[in-house]
């Protein structure tokens, strides 16, 4: 009981105890923080990258497409453990406002705006037709014109609080549309009055996928219509399909069945016209898919843990100077408790046990002022920016509406653990250096 | 004497240490017994290894050659649980600068041994009779006004008083006092060794060890030590 009623006290009277809870508290309370924003910001940007794509894609980084994509789609409509199939086309288009004589660079996405929907997380981004993604291409202004999809930030601006100004109904407005199309052996084909195949859309709705490059940089055209402008030839083609899988169907098996699948397609299909064009597909789950994204972010996350390994480190350095200076200061005490029968191991107990409660202090502190940063970090980011125009992340650039803040009990309690860890070994060796110290040498003013 | 005699006794006991390059021969052979009851006083001026001959009467320290028998028993060939056990509930120290723990109360540093022979659990229900006890002991002392102050809010007698209450809090069958009055005035150190003279009569061992003759009057028994070894 000595041993409890020591290190509390021990805690509660040494003042140079609250320097060591206060170290403890401050690193909990800063790898709260940014490990839930930065867990947040990955899982997010994550969770996007794989609405933007579905589950799985086959297809090809060539522009030129490959042939037999709709016989491929029937077979993995036919499989059990897919649920959506989406063709796609891809390629790159010239687009002119009607009425300017200014032009500027997109990525052309072709698709059926419904079976895009139901492959991926096409649907849930439209503002107009969130709830009617079949008509994606139908403009609410006339329903008879070729629409088209925009991603958000290249058509409307936001505002320094991340704000679109949508209008209530799609406004009229065409966009000329130029791709050369290419041959099935990657040569321009002759189109139109030239090299050149041009259409006018008409501005139907917007997509904010929440992933910054393809909000600023796609623009979605009917499947058929994107066929017709991109790609020349007497065999149709695609650039990829898109799938989903049905819920509780593994990411790696389904992306294996695909394999499996595609493989014995490709046999099947040898030998017909363009089916070397097969060999350029490949069948990737949708983290393969976006790896080129994800990974740099990844990556920034482990340096950010790296990082906080070393203040993890700076804790245990503080805690065992603390301990030092403690024990040093305590030396006596250790001598007294030994003269009255105290054992080396229970001398050890007492200084853990203390050190325990340094953690556990240190991490209850951090972790509730942490929380509560983070229940009111997007106020508080608020208020710094009315006050003091100060902004953590431009809502202008980036494509985030709040800061995440969401907690998760598995990171704080790895991160408490860890606390609590690090005052253990910050305090082992002097904790160690306390049981060695002999009674004699610490009671005794003059050792004869 | 024998040592079904002897409640304690040292048989040439030898101690040095080193200070520096310098080894310093402390106790030269020293032989000592104690019997049940005595109040022993080992006189020595300073430096003459009377704290050291205490020390490892106690068990705080061990002799480099020599035997230490308390009843009978060899404190070398106690194990370190034996040796705690022994410090805990046998002996009793009494320091010459009372040695408390400031961040107990004047009352937790006195039932300090007994919590220290209970387990967590068995403190329990050994608390209620402990606390009985430390305060009827700091009644003895004249300090029960004083069981919830903290040692630093004390005088130097009263710590002393706190330091013997300590020792006896575990009915320990030796009493070592190591100039329990070397850092009191005269007045107050009487009134220590008046304490320590009527535990003696109510049947308490003491060994004390002082440089003050005069103090050493007051025990039963007085032993010289000089030159690292015991004179008379």
């Amino acid at each position: 009981m000595y041993k409890v009623i020591l290190a509390i006290r021990y805690l509660v009277k040494r003042r140079i105890t609250y320097f060591a809870v206060l170290a403890v508290a401050l690193c909990v309370f800063i790898v709260v923080v940014v490990m839930t924003v930065m867990i947040g910001l990955v899982t997010g940007f994550t969770q996007k990258n794989h609405s933007f794509v579905g589950d799985c894609v086959v297809g090809t980084e060539s522009l030129v497409g490959f042939p037999y994509y709709e016989d491929f789609a029937d077979v993995l409509k036919q499989a059990s453990f897919v649920e959506a199939v989406s063709p796609v086309i891809k390629s790159y288009v010239l687009v002119t406002p009607v009425g300017s004589e200014h032009n500027y660079g997109l990525e052309m996405m072709g698709i059926d705006s419904a079976l895009h929907s139901m492959a991926t997380g096409f649907g849930e981004t439209l503002h107009h037709h969130k709830l009617d993604a079949a008509k994606a291409f139908a403009p609410a202004y006339d329903p008879n014109l070729t629409g088209f999809v925009v991603g958000i930030d290249r058509w409307l601006e936001r505002d320094s609080n991340g704000r679109y100004d949508h209008s209530p109904s799609p406004t009229r407005a065409g966009l000329a549309v130029t791709c050369f199309p290419l041959t099935a052996k990657g040569a321009l084909a002759k189109a139109g009055a030239g090299l050149a195949n041009t259409k006018t859309f008409y501005f139907s709705d917007t997509s904010q996928s929440g992933l910054a490059k393809v909000d600023s940089s796609l623009i979605y055209l009917p499947f058929d219509e994107a066929q017709l402008l991109c790609m020349a030839g007497s065999v149709t083609r695609a650039s990829a399909i898109h799938l989903k899988f049905k819920p509780n169907v593994r990411l790696q098996s389904g992306c294996e069945e695909v394999a499996s699948l595609w493989r014995k397609f490709k046999q099947e299909t040898a030998g017909q016209s363009q089916a070397s064009l097969l060999e350029n597909v490949t069948v990737q789950s949708w983290k393969d898919n976006r790896r080129a994204f994800i990974a740099p972010m990844e990556k920034e996350q482990t340096m950010l843990t790296v990082m906080f390994a070393l203040v993890g480190l700076t804790t245990v350095f503080i805690i065992f100077v603390v301990f030092y200076m403690l024990i040093s200061h305590k030396s006596k005490d250790i001598g007294i408790l030994k003269s009255v029968g105290v054992s080396n191991a229970n001398i050890m107990i007492l200084f853990w046990g203390f050190a325990l409660l340094v953690g556990l202090m240190g991490s209850a502190i951090g972790v509730l002022f942490g929380c509560s940063f983070l229940v009111y970090i997007n106020d508080i980011e608020g208020w710094l920016f009315e006050h003091f125009r100060f902004q953590l992340w431009d809502r202008t650039i980036y494509a985030i509406d709040d800061i995440p803040n969401q907690v998760e009990l598995r990171v704080v309690a790895v991160i408490v653990l860890s606390a609590i860890v690090a005052c253990w070994v910050g305090a082992l060796v002097p904790t160690w250096q306390a049981t060695r110290l002999k009674p004699v040498e610490t009671l005794q003013v003059s050792r004869l | 004497m024998s040592s079904n005699d002897s409640m304690l006794k040292a048989e040439g006991v030898f101690k040095s240490y080193r200070m520096g390059a310098t080894k310093v021969k402390v106790l030269k052979g020293v032989d000592l017994a104690v019997k049940r009851g005595e109040f022993v006083a080992v006189v020595g001026a300073s430096g003459s290894g009377k704290s050291t001959l205490l020390h490892i009467l106690g068990g705080l320290d061990k002799p480099d050659k020599g035997i230490v028998r308390f009843y009978g028993r060899d404190l070398n060939r106690f194990s370190a649980g034996e040796l705690n056990r022994y410090r805990n509930k046998m002996v009793g120290f009494v320091f010459q600068f009372y040695h408390l723990l400031d961040e107990l109360s004047v009352l937790e540093n006195v039932y300090l041994p007994a919590m220290v022979s209970k387990s967590i659990v068995a403190w329990f229900g050994y608390r209620g009779p402990a606390k009985k006890h430390a305060r009827q002991l700091l009644d003895q002392l004249s300090l029960s006004d004083r069981a919830d102050h903290k040692p630093y809010q004390l005088s130097g007698g009263e710590r002393q008083r706190v330091a013997i209450g300590r020792a006896l809090m575990n009915e320990p069958k030796l009493l070592l006092a190591d100039e329990p009055t070397g850092n009191l005035d005269s007045t107050t150190g009487n009134g220590i060794l008046d304490a320590l003279e009527k535990l003696n009569r109510a049947g308490q061992t003491i060994v004390m060890v002082t440089h003050d003759e005069r103090i050493a009057e007051r025990a039963g028994r007085i032993i010289t030590l000089a030159d690292g070894k015991i004179r008379s």
